[in-house]
């Protein structure tokens, strides 16, 4: 299993914590999707409220390591504070930074990106950025000290699975060393699945899971095509032709009119 | 003192973050907290003193993607 900032990871398949019909179902699809990492995040509470703590337990429950995002950040600075109170609340170093650039496609803005992911790499965190399929902010990243990459497969939420797999590819084969994640826009486990045969070393998703009508058995549903997917890509696959190869031998069929 | 407090306007009788937290009702939640956009770890929550106009953003773990 590839290894995040020195830990190896025990499944290929991390999963959100966002947007499933009640807790029960949320427990009930992380035990069947077998998923190591759960991403989750910090928001406002009222005093008197203790929802967080309420969570939290949840959390603890589902003994998973815990990957806090900065999701619905669209400054540096807002970034950084919000890891920051991550960190202190779940009690660990690792960030999945988002600096959000665009209202509907919400995707990265790459230049505040970088420079956040400087200033808290600098700082000691364990940064997971968030990113696009482009190869120069992938090299940006790396060089301010992040050791992951999580390119989008599509915009968050979409569901519309790998939408640019030439850049993706090209992504795979630029940094062949770096651990990658497929993070955002899978819908169906044939994606991440697909993600895998490409030589990614995990997928990150919430709502595929999360808003399917049985959520733990799509959990499951993923698990097997990550696990099926990383099998074949380990396998070695064939190449691809453009003509037919008959795969019955030729030699010795009957002849006949 | 009128600070706001995670969008709210809040009047208080309170010197620093760490009374804030007491008086808003928090008590042993698990939260983390901000001043005026600047993260404001729970070792400094009783120096961190608040003035009127102070921005208090209080945060909780969440469900997240």
């Amino acid at each position: 299993m590839p290894k995040f900032y020195g830990t190896e990871i025990s499944s290929r398949l991390m999963l959100g914590t966002a947007q499933y019909p009640s807790p029960a179902i949320l427990a009930d699809a992380f035990k069947r999707s077998g998923a190591g990492i759960a991403t989750v995040s910090v928001r406002r509470e009222a005093g008197g409220e203790k929802a967080g703590n309420a969570f939290w337990d949840l959390i603890k429950d589902l003994n998973v390591a815990v990957l806090p995002n900065t999701a619905g950040c669209h400054s540096v600075r807002e970034a950084v504070t919000t890891a920051h109170m991550a960190r202190e609340l779940f009690d660990t170093d690792w960030i999945k930074l988002e600096v959000i650039g665009h209202m509907d496609t919400l995707q990265p803005d790459p230049f505040g990106l970088v420079e956040a992911a400087k200033i808290l790499c600098d700082d000691g965190f364990k940064v997971f950025p968030y990113t696009t399929e482009d190869l120069i902010l992938g090299e940006k990243l790396l060089h301010a000290g992040c050791e992951v990459l999580m390119p989008w497969g599509a915009p968050i939420g979409s569901g519309l699975g790998l939408n640019n797999i030439y850049g993706l590819r090209s992504i795979r084969a630029q940094f062949p060393d770096v651990p990658m994640v497929i993070d955002a826009g899978l819908g169906l486990p044939s994606q991440a699945a697909a993600a895998m045969e490409m030589g990614f070393d995990a997928v990150l998703l919430n709502t595929a899971v999360a808003k399917a009508g049985d959520p733990a058995l799509m959990a499951e549903g993923f698990a097997q095509a990550v696990v099926s997917g990383r099998m074949a890509y380990d396998a070695d696959p064939m190449e691809p032709r453009d003509m037919a190869a008959p795969s019955t031998p030729v030699i010795g069929k009957a002849f006949l009119q | 003192m009128k600070i706001t407090v995670n969008g709210e306007a809040k009047t208080l009788d309170v010197t620093n973050v760490a009374e804030a937290l007491v008086a808003l009702g928090y008590g042993d939640s698990k939260v983390a907290t901000a001043l005026n956009e600047d993260f404001v770890p729970a070792s400094l929550r009783v120096s961190t003193e608040l003035s009127d106009g102070d921005r208090l953003e209080i945060v909780a773990p969440r469900q997240g993607g």
